[in-house]
């Protein structure tokens, strides 16, 4: 930040420069040690617990991929809150309940695979939207106190919600299947079964099915632009069209005799994917540095992307060796979800780069500021709890229908307390949260969680123990975390700015 | 002054529930003019930039009569939001800045520059993606404006303070069509080298035509780079002028002059103090009270005397004794009658006989929800054991007893009210400020002190919460020290007053010397130094 | 008009129409075809079973820390007094209900305390954020006290599953223990003479008399000792903290004070509760219990920042009282419908608690 060649106009005298110490790299580790420390202390316990379980890794790694694919997205949706400053979304378990109604409906009116997807997707997403919009509009009146009222009003909500599954429905509100109907009653049943009609609908989805779909999306967009541009007698969006070529060959690739069995699999095996995943790690790291040479940048690090291609063509390395190919060979991975994922860590980033996202940043920061700024603090937070509510309803309709089956006044209550566990446990905070912390945090909570109960078993002879622990795991970090939040807050207090 | 002026505010006359606090007031700045807004606390200049900004404050309470006009036209400013749209920019005495973003980002919060995207066709603007060079280079130049040169992706947070106020002010020069800034006290939280090239960095604006109003309680900068300037006195215009056409003394004189009332008569001579015996005394006395900083005093009160302590707000008249009761962390010295307190041990005070009466009534002084008899005994229960009888192992209420001594209190101070047990929230100011003195008499202290006994009390009520202490002084003996921003309460029954100036005592003048005496003394000069300057020209 | 108005706004709407509510289905409950004695016995009953529960929301309220969601400390302190009291009169070789009772209260207590102590000074960390912390510091406690029921190692066949299970039963039957001391006719009938007023039957009215005193004595002992010196510095720190401390009052000891004291109460009270009920509930069965116990004191006409011994007489009642009518008369309206009682007991108390949140919290703001 030293700059020696003053400006012409500056008749100022320039203050002293600032220096900013840098770190040695023994104080850069101890710091990103105590930064982690919430993280790292479960990276040992979930190692410890695995050593322990008696588990094979391959087994661990399988399990934990399934239940990724089942509960990332749920996870991911917390993050927007966070963002805007409301802290922990406790109260994605209302959107938890939209999923659930849409695809009850979708169950009781007989359809089955994508289309009974499509159509609890079509109900569950206004549902959702309208319930963010009056839980954020609550936020509003309880500044400060989001995430006990979240917390509450997701019980309330449970109210409600057994009301209208108990009573309502099949009493005052006719239903089509009578085997929803408990025996003899009114009211729902207390688990659907999804199999046989959407269990696994996602899940299935071949990747040459999603690159039609991409193309077909990239061609409708490609076409509408053009058709606008020539019109108002601009370029052609070569952007849109570089990268539909780009989709279309890849596409392309799938007839091609050898490659085609990758993308015709039900479920992408792991070896497979890491393969995958290098050949995009590369072209994205050749895009960049390609793209900084036509371009540059001084903030441009080559060395990052050298990491990301080495790590890449490590990592596919190591399926050659025999150990890691044991443990790897078994496992595979939902191609659908897992590609919802990656898009919804993709809009995260892609979102804070809006002029929205840069906006709810500011309110996080400060509602005052915000609002001296002229951004409209109330309308930016109930945009936050809306989409957070949607992404969250959109997740539990993934993980609905990759577990099977649901347990209609049970699968919604323990969402918000599982996902801002696993958040937390990848070391988010109340304040801060990010797309690494909450994979992180999925992969360790859902590790412990596979092998809690054996390694109970093995360490007290009593598989209960570690499923007791396991829950007091959930509990605890939530209630450690949102301590230590309260604590720093106390001991550092917030920037108190005038009206 | 070529052409109209940026700003010009006519016959401004504002009241809140029928008090009035500003009364035909104008004030006009023309382009590149650095134009001083002076006047002591309460005499209008938050109200009159409250009107300029449109605060809520100002429409909910009826709005304000006159006229502004704003570069010859006139305009009705309705909100914060429209006084930015006419061009009115605010460098704020704390920052607005969100210490976790780059100084980018700060500058331009709010109006970021953003470009379309396929997404911004369907749900609007709010969808662009952020334009980060656009908005760096937009920086850049604003920083350069006002001649900083200084990384624009740095974060604020670990910025030196002065640097934050750069970041604050470019942030109102990069809005389009600014004309008029208004810094609000900005050198108050800056050394004294970082205060001195803001002062360049103001002529430096000026310079490129834009128009500034300079809200300070430091006459010298005033002096030193306003064109003209304008004094408010009890909501009223007292003059405008040139700075050219004035001395900082006839400023001074001007700021605070007003007919004051003794309420005790001194006779001749000062009453006699026992300079011998000193009853409160401090000693390179400090307190960080956020916002009333005390900073190293030295001051002595003497047994019998009513001593005032007046001054400014924020200068740390209200930090002395928040300190010496043990509500804020203090060092130094602080001796009652001899005796050191013993700082860190809340409450050695009160065990000194020191009682006190808070300035923030219902945020210190009493419990709301609780009865008037419940507050008054409560200092004397939980510090004396009075009012308690003993039941076993438990000291219980004796209500007859609290009942009792609150109904004289009742009586003795005129606290209109339905009883004992009517609840303090629902009284008037007035009555509320007398309850609280009610505690702190029912503790018989040696030393009474009260910080700001009138603020937000009727005139009537005023005048016998003044009494009444003036009286436990003559009456009992008892010392007295008076905390008040009001100078004219002061001087109506200090027999010394001491003026604060941050958070040192500036000046202890008699309650006679000259209102320009007073006013120096407020911005931190005496004025034996300034007429000693002037003799020497 | 304007004084029905005002009477209405300070009774408070969900108030009114909860009590309103009540009214309706003691009056109905006769046309249902359930008899009026019945209804009084069920009301008495859960009245006083949950009293001191309730009851110790007040000291924490009072000394500033809010609404106590963490009294499952106190809940699990009580729990752990009971087992170990039934565990040594197992050792002891008889049953010997009036010294479990006793025993339980006097190991329960001083846990309860220890806990309350170590709770209050986290507490004392969160200013601000307690009602958050908690929340999740109870669930936190009741899932730990599963690992703790698992491995105490008890031996009495009251307490252990019988043949190779693993820990303490889920619910522990109190009949040979101090289950109905106070409250149960059946088993009052079996003592001696001079104790028989400790329950007894009106016209049809089971009136647990014994347990009735007992937590009327518990709430004339709290409303004395909020009026005692320690009492009122304790309700000020609680209602303005500045004030406390400029009187020389260490506000911190004092929300200690009052963590202390609610978490001795929720540990008498689930004893209490326990006692009447018949039965032990351990595991995850107390979880949603501080919940309950906030719901009936906010609907009492307490607030996050202020509760009365009052509060809690009338919270126990109406809510209690709502809860206990509600299920016969729903279960004449539709036979189906047994859990519908639960489902409204979800809705009041989570609606109660959003509501008093909602007062205070942003609606106030600007006015502090």
């Amino acid at each position: 930040m030293k700059n020696n060649n003053d400006m012409n106009q500056s008749v100022v005298s320039q203050p002293d420069v600032i220096v900013m110490q840098p770190e040695t790299p023994m104080q850069k580790t101890l710091s990103w040690i105590f930064e982690n420390k919430v993280m790292l202390m479960f990276v040992a316990l979930c190692v410890g617990a695995v050593a322990v379980s008696g588990n094979t890794v391959g087994f661990v790694l399988g399990n934990v991929l399934v239940r990724f694919g089942r509960n990332g997205f749920t996870v991911l949706s917390l993050l927007i809150p966070v963002l805007a400053g409301m802290g922990l979304n406790f109260s994605i378990v209302i959107g938890a309940i939209a999923a659930q109604t849409g695809l009850f409906f979708a169950v009781d009116w007989g359809l089955t695979g994508m289309t009974g997807m499509l159509v609890a997707f079509l109900i569950t997403t206004p549902l959702t939207m309208l319930f963010g919009f009056g839980v954020g509009r609550l936020f509003n009146k309880m500044k400060g106190a989001e995430m006990i009222a979240g917390l509450i009003l997701g019980f309330f909500a449970d109210g409600l919600y057994q009301l209208f599954f108990l009573y309502i429905l099949g009493g005052l509100l006719p239903v089509r299947t009578n085997n929803l109907i408990i025996p003899g009653g009114i009211g729902i049943k207390n688990t659907i079964d999804l199999t046989g009609n959407m269990k696994y609908a996602l899940d299935l989805v071949k990747l040459v099915d999603l690159l039609l779909v991409l193309v077909a999306l990239l061609a409708v967009i490609a076409v509408i632009q053009t058709v606008v541009r020539l019109k108002n007698k601009q370029s052609l969006p070569l952007k849109t069209l570089i990268l539909l070529v780009l989709v279309a060959l890849v596409y392309g690739l799938t007839f091609v005799p050898g490659l085609s069995d990758y993308f015709r699999t039900d479920r992408l095996p792991l070896v497979n994917a890491i393969e995958m995943g290098m050949a995009m790690a590369i072209v994205y790291a050749l895009w960049k540095i390609i793209a900084n040479r036509v371009n540059p940048d001084k903030r441009f690090k080559l060395g990052r992307y050298l990491i990301i291609v080495a790590v890449a063509v490590g990592l596919f390395a190591l399926t050659y060796v025999p150990f890691f190919y044991d443990v790897i060979k078994s496992s595979s991975i939902a191609v659908l979800p897992f590609a919802l994922i990656a898009g919804l860590c993709v809009f995260n980033q892609v979102f804070l780069s809006t002029r929205l996202g840069q906006n709810m940043r500011t309110v996080g920061q400060s509602q005052v500021i915000a609002n001296a700024s002229g951004i409209h603090v109330d309308r930016v937070r109930v945009i936050a709890m809306i989409m957070s509510t949607v992404l969250a309803g959109w997740g539990q309709l993934i993980y609905l229908q990759n577990l099977g089956t649901f347990a209609t006044y049970g699968a919604h209550l323990q969402v918000g307390q599982f996902a801002i566990a696993a958040l937390l446990v990848g070391g988010a905070s109340v304040q801060k949260a990010t797309n690494k912390q909450a994979i992180t945090g999925i992969i360790l909570f859902h590790t412990l969680f596979i092998v809690a109960p054996e390694a109970g078993a093995k360490l007290f002879n009593n598989a209960m123990i570690g499923e007791y622990f396991r829950v007091f795991v959930s509990y605890g970090v939530i209630a450690l975390s949102l301590a230590m939040h309260a604590w720093q807050r106390k001991k550092k207090p917030e920037l108190e700015l005038p009206k | 002054m070529d052409g109209p002026p940026i700003l010009s505010m006519k016959g401004i006359s504002k009241e809140y529930f029928g008090n009035r606090v500003l009364k035909d007031v104008d004030l006009v700045v023309g382009p590149g003019e650095i134009h001083a807004l002076v006047g002591e606390n309460g005499a209008g200049k938050s109200t009159l930039m409250n009107i300029l900004f449109g605060m809520p404050v100002i429409h909910t309470t009826g709005g304000f009569e006159g006229e502004v006009e704003i570069a010859g036209q006139a305009v009705k400013i309705m909100n914060p939001h429209e006084a930015m749209d006419h061009g009115i920019g605010m460098v704020h005495q704390e920052f607005m800045l969100i210490p976790d973003f780059t100084i980018a980002e700060n500058i331009k919060v709010g109006r970021e520059i953003g470009t379309p995207t396929v997404f911004s066709k369907i749900l609007g603007p709010s969808m662009d993606i952020l334009d980060r060079e656009a908005m760096s280079r937009d920086a850049k130049k604003a920083l350069s404006r006002i001649g900083m040169n200084i990384e624009d992706y740095v974060k604020v947070a670990g910025l030196p303070i002065g640097y934050k106020q750069f970041v604050e002010i470019a942030r109102e020069i990069d809005k389009t069509g600014i004309k008029l800034l208004v810094f609000d006290e900005p050198t108050a939280v800056l050394a004294e080298s970082e205060a001195e090239r803001l002062l360049e960095i103001m002529k430096l604006i000026a310079d490129q035509g834009i128009a500034i109003i300079f809200i300070t309680h430091r006459l010298d900068e005033v002096m030193a780079i306003a064109d003209s300037l304008t004094i408010l006195r009890d909501g009223e215009l007292v003059e405008r002028s040139s700075t050219r056409d004035m001395t900082v003394v006839e400023i001074a004189a001007k700021m605070i002059g007003r007919k004051v009332e003794r309420l005790v008569d001194l006779g001749d001579t000062c009453r006699v103090c026992d300079q011998e015996n000193v009853a409160l005394e401090l000693n390179n006395f400090s307190v960080d009270m956020p916002g009333e900083q005390v900073k190293g005093m030295n001051a002595s009160v003497y047994k019998g005397e009513i001593f005032g302590f007046g001054g400014l707000a924020g200068q740390g008249k209200i930090g002395i004794i928040n300190g010496i009761m043990g509500l804020f962390p203090a060092e130094g010295d602080a001796l009652v009658f001899g005796e050191k307190l013993r700082l860190e041990r809340l409450g050695d005070a009160l065990k000194h006989d020191v009682a006190f009466v808070s300035e923030d009534r219902r945020g210190v002084g009493l419990l709301l929800n609780e009865s008037i008899e419940r507050n008054i005994v409560f200092s004397a229960m939980q510090v004396h054991n009075q009012f308690l009888r003993r039941i076993g192992p438990m000291k219980m209420i004796n209500r007859k007893k609290a009942k009792k001594h609150a109904i004289d209190m009742i009586k003795l101070l005129d606290i209109r009210c339905t009883g004992p047990q009517q609840k303090t929230g629902s009284l008037s100011g007035g009555n509320q400020q007398k309850v609280c003195l009610a505690r702190a008499l029912t503790l018989n202290p040696k030393i009474l002190v009260v910080a700001e006994p009138t603020r937000g009390i009727d005139i009537g009520a005023k005048k016998l919460v003044l009494e009444h202490l003036v009286k436990m002084n003559v009456d009992e003996g008892m010392t007295i020290v008076i905390i008040s921003s009001e100078l004219v309460e002061l001087r109506s029954i200090c027999d010394r007053i001491a003026i604060v100036s941050e958070g040192k005592v500036e000046e202890i003048l008699p309650p006679d010397a000259s209102d320009a005496a007073f006013g120096l003394a407020m911005s931190g000069m005496s004025l034996a130094g300034v007429e000693g300057e002037v003799k020497d020209e | 008009m304007s004084n029905a108005k005002q009477t209405i706004q300070r009774i408070g709407w969900p108030r009114l129409i909860i009590a309103l509510f009540f009214i309706l289905l003691i009056v109905v409950s006769p046309f249902m075809g359930l008899k009026l004695s019945d209804v009084f016995s069920d009301v008495l009953r859960r009245w006083s079973m949950f009293g001191i529960l309730i009851l110790a929301m007040v000291p924490g309220v009072q000394s500033g820390i809010g609404l106590n969601f963490g009294v499952s400390l106190g809940i699990v302190a009580g729990l752990i007094g009971s087992t170990t009291a039934i565990e040594l009169s197992f050792q002891h070789g008889s049953p010997r209900p009036w010294t479990d009772l006793g025993f339980a209260l006097l190991i329960a207590i001083p846990i309860a305390a220890l806990l309350g102590l170590v709770y209050g000074m986290l507490l004392n960390r969160v200013k601000g954020s307690e009602m958050t912390v908690s929340t999740y510091v109870g669930f936190s406690v009741i899932a730990l006290s599963n690992i703790v029921w698992l491995l105490l190692p008890y031996k009495s066949g009251v307490l252990i599953w019988p043949i190779a299970g693993e820990g303490m039963r889920n619910t522990i039957n109190l009949e040979e223990s101090f289950g109905g001391l106070l409250s149960n006719p059946a088993v009052v009938e079996k003592m001696p003479t001079a104790l028989r007023w400790l329950a007894f039957e009106v016209g049809g009215v089971v009136v647990p008399f014994g347990m009735i005193l007992f937590f009327l004595f518990m709430c004339l002992a709290v409303w004395l000792f909020l009026r005692s010196k320690k009492g009122i510095a304790m309700s000020a720190a609680g209602e303005n903290e500045l004030f406390t401390r400029s009187n020389a009052i260490d506000v911190n000891q004092m929300r200690i004070l009052g963590t202390v004291l609610s978490t001795v109460l929720g540990a008498i009270g689930i004893i209490m509760y326990a006692q009447v009920f018949g039965f032990l509930q351990l595991y995850n069965a107390p979880l949603m219990m501080g919940f309950q116990c906030v719901a009936a004191v906010l609907i009492g006409g307490a607030t996050t920042r202020r509760a009365s011994v009052t509060n809690v007489i009338v919270g126990a009642l109406l809510f209690q009282g709502i809860l206990t009518t509600s299920l016969p008369v729903i279960k004449r309206l539709m036979p189906s419908g047994s859990t519908l009682s639960e489902v409204v007991r979800i809705i009041i108390s989570n609606g109660i608690i959003l509501y008093a949140l909602s007062k205070t919290k942003g609606g106030n703001q600007i006015e502090k």
